[in-house]
């Protein structure tokens, strides 16, 4: 199940542990990025909090949890290449995995034809 | 140089001649200093700055204020002196088809724009700061002489540089490949009287060309149209000027900052500081030949963040990983994509600011690793022979 979140976060659920990760959208929107902070894997997020900082040449910008849980694996090659986002961020250029706190928390999120929706309306 | 205003409301931002072509080159635009500005292109910032480093890019520098100081008789000595009595620098020996960087100052000694001064032969051309021009102007109405003339010129201003930017420029006006890096011609470019300096706000080689509005647009798309020339917007223009150690002013210099604080004496050349046949006789000379003697409390160093998160203006800065006050603070700071990691300046106390000293600059809550250092932080491509 993909999912978005109207801050330009994606994530995919499976088995109770979503895959976490920015938007193709955002990624165009922050440029090239050169910077990416992750979370502790065993933090526990709320949703809506923050998650991750990625920073491109001109400025800082959060990441939030798109849903609450426990961090349960992070990316750590976007750490060590952080273009691997601006080059296929929802693939290779995922952040974190977050074991979700409750199953059904992601049902409400935006399914892809209304995150596109919000996008074309803001551009 | 270059100011530092952001949040403009859209709607009754300022258009520059080259708005329309910003926006037919796919710029992002935004507001800076009252202005419609592309931030960036469709390159990117990443990509804009090392295309500036590798071959040439094309900069709108319209915004900028360009003045006019002159004399009735066309006596520029005469101007040069009264500006003296405004800056500290050497005006009155700036050789004519010279230019020179200077900074108006307060009555404290603290700095209200920094600029570029010009001899034309006949006249002074000043370059000043978009956000602080009006001011400038002002400023230069109240206190220069009423003999003096002060014009405001309504042109566009290209910035074109880069190790290319000879290259390309030549193609429309040989003679600027003669110029050595400060140099001021009057060029023909397109059957228009163009003034053209070697200089630039990147730390490379490159010229910036005041042009009357009417050939703006075709001159730009002239130079776009060649292989080495790209367009690069106002993110870039921050980078590389960052990485050149060039003070932005409203970040790392203002009003409170006074120019041996913010290291740049080497600005006032010999003959206006003590002993000197011209000493003084600007704004707040006192304060600085004071604060030259006993030494200043702060001072604007290099600093190299160790690890590799970008440390941003705003950041304070400590001696210590934990406890203890802030002692001084970041004024700009970023990626340094030439460089290839964080990069940023700021003030520390001066007792702190030898090259290679270990500080903390606090990011996002937590103390990260810094070193003075000595700017720039990559070598200047300017054409000095």
């Amino acid at each position: 199940m993909l999912k978005f979140t109207k801050d330009h976060e994606w994530l995919k659920v499976e088995d109770g542990t979503a895959v976490v990760g920015i938007t193709a959208h955002a990624a165009e929107q922050l440029g090239d990025l050169v910077f990416v902070e992750l979370p502790e894997v065993g933090k526990d997020v709320e949703k809506g909090g923050n998650a991750a900082v990625v920073e491109s040449v001109k400025a800082a910008s959060d990441v939030y949890a798109p849903i609450a849980g426990t961090i349960a694996e992070v990316n750590e090659a976007i750490v060590e290449d952080p273009s691997i986002v601006n080059s296929d961020p929802q693939g290779a250029g995922w952040f974190f995995k977050v074991k979700l706190a409750s199953a059904g928390d992601a049902d409400e999120l935006l399914d892809e034809d209304a995150y596109k929706k919000l996008i074309a309306a803001d551009s | 140089m270059e100011d530092n205003a952001n949040g403009d409301a859209p709607g009754d931002l300022k258009r520059t001649p080259l708005d329309d072509l910003h926006i037919a080159n796919g710029g992002r635009l935004v507001g800076f200093a009252g202005y419609d500005m592309p931030v960036q292109y469709k390159a990117g910032i990443l990509k804009e700055h090392l295309h500036t480093r590798a071959a040439a890019g094309l900069f709108d520098v319209s915004h900028m204020g360009q003045l006019v100081i002159s004399t009735p008789d066309g006596d520029v000595r005469k101007a040069a002196l009264a500006l003296e009595k405004l800056v500290p620098a050497d005006i009155a020996g700036l050789g004519i088809g010279r230019q020179r960087y200077t900074y108006f100052t307060n009555d404290a000694g603290g700095i209200l724009d920094d600029l570029m001064v010009a001899n034309l032969g006949d006249r002074l051309s000043l370059v000043v700061n978009a956000a602080t021009k009006e001011a400038d102007e002002a400023h230069l109405r109240a206190n220069l002489p009423g003999s003096i003339k002060v014009e405001r010129l309504e042109r566009a201003l290209i910035a074109l540089q880069g190790p290319k930017a000879e290259a390309a420029l030549a193609r429309l006006a040989p003679d600027c490949a003669a110029m050595r890096f400060m140099d001021v011609r009057e060029l023909d470019i397109d059957g228009e009287v163009c003034t053209v300096s070697r200089s630039g706000y990147t730390g490379e080689d490159g010229y910036e060309i005041s042009v009357p509005v009417a050939i703006a647009e075709p001159l730009a798309k002239a130079l776009l149209e060649m292989e080495e020339v790209e367009p690069i917007g106002l993110g870039a223009r921050d980078s590389l000027r960052l990485e050149a150690g060039l003070c932005l002013y409203g970040s790392d210099i203002d009003d409170t900052t006074t120019p041996v604080e913010a290291a740049l004496m080497w600005a006032v050349q010999k003959v206006r500081r003590e002993g000197g046949d011209r000493a003084g006789g600007y704004p707040g000379a006192d304060v600085v030949a004071a604060q030259l003697k006993d030494g200043p409390d702060r001072l604007r160093v290099g600093l190299k963040p160790l690890g590799r998160a970008p440390v941003r203006g705003g950041a304070s800065i400590y001696a210590t990983e934990s406890g203890g006050e802030a002692v001084g603070v970041v004024t700009s700071g970023g990626f340094g994509p030439s460089f290839g990691g964080p990069v940023a300046m700021g003030y520390v106390p001066a007792k702190l600011a030898e090259a290679g000293n270990g500080l903390f600059a606090e990011v996002r809550g937590k103390r990260l690793g810094v070193e003075t250092c000595k700017l720039p932080f990559v070598e200047p491509g300017y054409r000095r022979n």
